[in-house]
């Protein structure tokens, strides 16, 4: 078995692509630098990332694929499942080993499953939309905690910067702790010390803008309201709306 | 905002949430820059309540006054219930207030009829109004069109509102007249015209100049109650597949009937809403707008009503089995469509990959064809075995509608090893 060691960064993950051209020899692994080598490896090697040797590699499977597909390779790689980076390892060598891309063929296992993974992720970045509820602070910044099991957030950022362009907001992924802010002109990422002042994302009263507590009432008032009880089904409701984004969402509180 | 908002929120929404339309698609509008809100092609639901619908829009009535006095409605004149009225004033706050939170993607404003149709009419457009000019709020608007309302105010609805619905309730005019004696087709079908031919209109002029002002970017639709009165699902069909021909028309919504007045005997006594037949309409709808189906393919005079059992699809396919099995490899996109659990997504992906090799029914499974039905229906690579002609319909038809065994049931067909002394 030939593993590859890399930073476990996207560049290292393109570089990673360039020297196994060069070597010619392609892994059957590839590992972060401290993880556990497995039984029988035949040879082991250390990618040193090197963002021109990236780039170079980005642009020739930009030359290749559709910029559908690069999407969808940005995606899986935020995705952070285990073995994405091997997905998209097999994907990119397979584009560019084959004389047309291969990128619709979806009777290729790997083709299929980037798509799929890619989709996963892009409705991760869709329920961030959906279910973000800001609340506004006593200083006119809206802020909304939300944990997503994909690193999604930065798919959405754009979204919320153009929906929400006359207002100070923040976007904060608390599993992974950073977010974005918009301070009416640029977003920037930032990193707040969560677990002291807000363990579980909600702001304290006193932090509140004015306000704030009455629109939270009238949204949860409104959403009573609106369940026609003839037609309850919780389990459609779970469907559309996994529980695990409740615990943010002020209606549900 | 004074203190009894909080009750007039929730007698409103009450009012209010028998409305099904909570679409916000079919329009993009972007944001200008250092202004509120934006409006993408596709929607999105931003909560979903209990029973499992989709809250996307915050669906409001101005008001829960009404001069008629509509069988089938919960604000009838004669219902003894509160009433409450917003100003507009209040409604654009709250609207402002609710988008800046994300709670929702934009307004759904309905209203009952104050006074005569103009006057509320009126009031509503001065809210949309108010809303895109004052708070340069580009989120998403639906406005019901108040049907008998004059052709100058449906323009003006029409420059800012999204969408215009007008809704037509019942799908014959004799059983409209019945249950609404107020109201005739003709004061429903003048109003949605009105919305076409601005919708055409508006269309032609930004042909011209592209500056020309957009009316109702996302069309219109409509709703039809079902099981309120005897139409059976052929007229229903046959009513919305006439809607779709007209060219602004994009959702026509189905509602299964609550009986909110249970003291009133022109209704029928349902003990349950027809949520299984509502289920069916949709799918049909679906059928018309996506799969290429006409209308009388899924219902006829042989079969007037949908098979509660099976999905019209399916139906279909039982009644034809001369079309199957339709080979994945060869058929084309549109036969694909035909096929029983297997969808659009499905057929698209299909047709992209087998220019690149054949599909075997591993490769389908994994696309997401539901193999459970689709079995009986194709031949791809494998030989095929089992499909409708080596069974029968009636087989298919009792293995799909089989009930699915519980855990811990006892299988009938299993002996038991302790024999009985």
């Amino acid at each position: 078995m030939i593993v590859f060691r890399y930073d476990k960064t996207f560049d290292g993950l393109l570089t990673a692509v360039f020297d196994a051209y060069v070597r010619k020899t392609f892994p059957d692994k590839l590992l972060g630098e401290g993880e556990l080598a497995p039984l029988f490896v035949e040879e082991s090697y250390l990618v040193t990332t090197q963002a021109e040797r990236a780039d170079r590699v980005w642009k020739s499977v930009q030359k290749k694929l559709s910029k559908t597909s690069c999407n969808m390779i940005t995606h899986v790689w935020l995705s952070e499942e285990e073995g994405s980076d091997e997905l998209i390892f097999r994907y990119i060598r397979k584009n560019l080993d084959s004389k047309h891309s291969i990128e619709m063929n979806f009777a290729d296992p790997d083709v299929l499953q980037l798509n799929q993974l890619a989709k996963k992720v892009g409705r991760e970045a869709e329920h961030i939309r959906q279910f973000v509820r800001f609340q506004k602070a006593a200083d006119d910044i809206f802020f909304a905690p939300i944990s997503p099991i994909y690193n999604a957030l930065p798919l959405s950022v754009e979204f919320f910067a153009d929906r929400f362009a006359d207002q100070k907001w923040i976007v904060y992924d608390m599993k992974r702790n950073y977010g974005y802010y918009y301070d009416l002109k640029n977003v920037t990422e930032i990193a707040l010390d969560m677990d002291e002042n807000m363990p579980d994302g909600k702001l304290d009263e006193k932090l509140m803008a004015e306000d704030e507590k009455l629109f939270q009432s009238l949204w949860k008032t409104y959403f009573k309201a609106l369940t026609i009880k003839e037609r309850i089904n919780p389990k459609l409701q779970r469907q559309h709306m996994p529980q695990r984004f409740w615990k943010y969402l002020t209606e549900k509180q | 905002m004074k203190a009894d908002i909080l009750e007039k929120m929730k007698v409103l929404a009450e009012s209010a949430k028998y409305d099904v339309s909570c679409a916000s698609s079919g329009t993009t509008r972007k944001n200008q820059p250092g202004t509120l809100g934006s409006a993408h092609g596709w929607g999105i639901c931003h909560s979903f309540t209990e029973d499992g619908r989709c809250v996307s829009l915050l669906k409001i009535m101005l008001t829960n006054y009404c001069i008629y006095d509509c069988a089938y409605c919960i604000n009838r004149r004669s219902n003894d219930i509160r009433r409450a009225t917003f100003t507009p004033d209040e409604l654009v706050e709250l609207t402002i207030e609710f988008y800046r939170r994300n709670y929702i993607e934009g307004l759904f404003l309905s209203s009952g009829v104050i006074k005569n149709p103009d006057y509320t009419m009126e009031r509503m457009v001065r809210v949309v109004k108010e809303l895109r000019t004052i708070h340069r709020y580009n989120g998403y608007i639906h406005m019901k069109s108040i049907p008998g309302a004059s052709e100058e105010l449906v323009r003006q609805a029409g420059l800012y509102a999204d969408r215009l619905s007008v809704n037509i309730e019942i799908p014959t005019e004799p059983n409209l007249k019945m249950l609404a004696p107020e109201k005739n087709h003709q004061s429903v079908f003048k109003p949605m015209l009105h919305i076409q031919q601005g919708v055409l209109q508006s269309n032609e002029e930004r042909r011209k100049f592209r500056s020309a002002p957009r009316f109702a970017p996302a069309g219109q639709s409509t709703q039809m109650i079902i099981g309120a009165t005897d139409d059976n699902d052929k007229t229903i069909l046959n009513t919305t597949a006439a809607l779709y021909t007209r060219p602004s028309m994009k959702r026509v919504y189905y509602s299964g009937f609550i009986p909110v007045n249970t003291y009133d005997n022109r209704l029928p006594a349902l003990k349950q809403a027809p949520l299984v037949r509502e289920n069916r309409l949709y799918q049909a709808d679906w059928l018309l707008r996506f799969y290429e189906f006409k209308v009388d393919e899924i219902v006829d005079d042989r079969f007037p009503n949908l098979d509660l059992e099976i999905d019209p699809k399916l139906s279909w396919a039982l009644r034809h089995p001369e079309a199957f099995p339709v080979d994945v490899n060869k058929a084309d996109y549109a036969m694909l469509l035909r096929i029983p659990g297997l969808g659009v997504k499905s057929a698209k992906l299909i047709v992209s990959s087998r220019r690149f090799g054949r599909i075997t029914a591993t490769t389908l499974k994994k696309m997401g064809v539901v193999m459970k039905k689709a079995q009986y229906f194709i031949t791809c690579n494998e030989l095929a075995f089992n499909t409708v002609h080596e069974t029968s319909p009636e087989y298919i038809r009792k293995k799909l509608t089989e009930k699915k065994m519980k855990k811990g049931d006892a299988p009938l067909n299993q002996l038991s090893i302790i024999f009985p002394e």
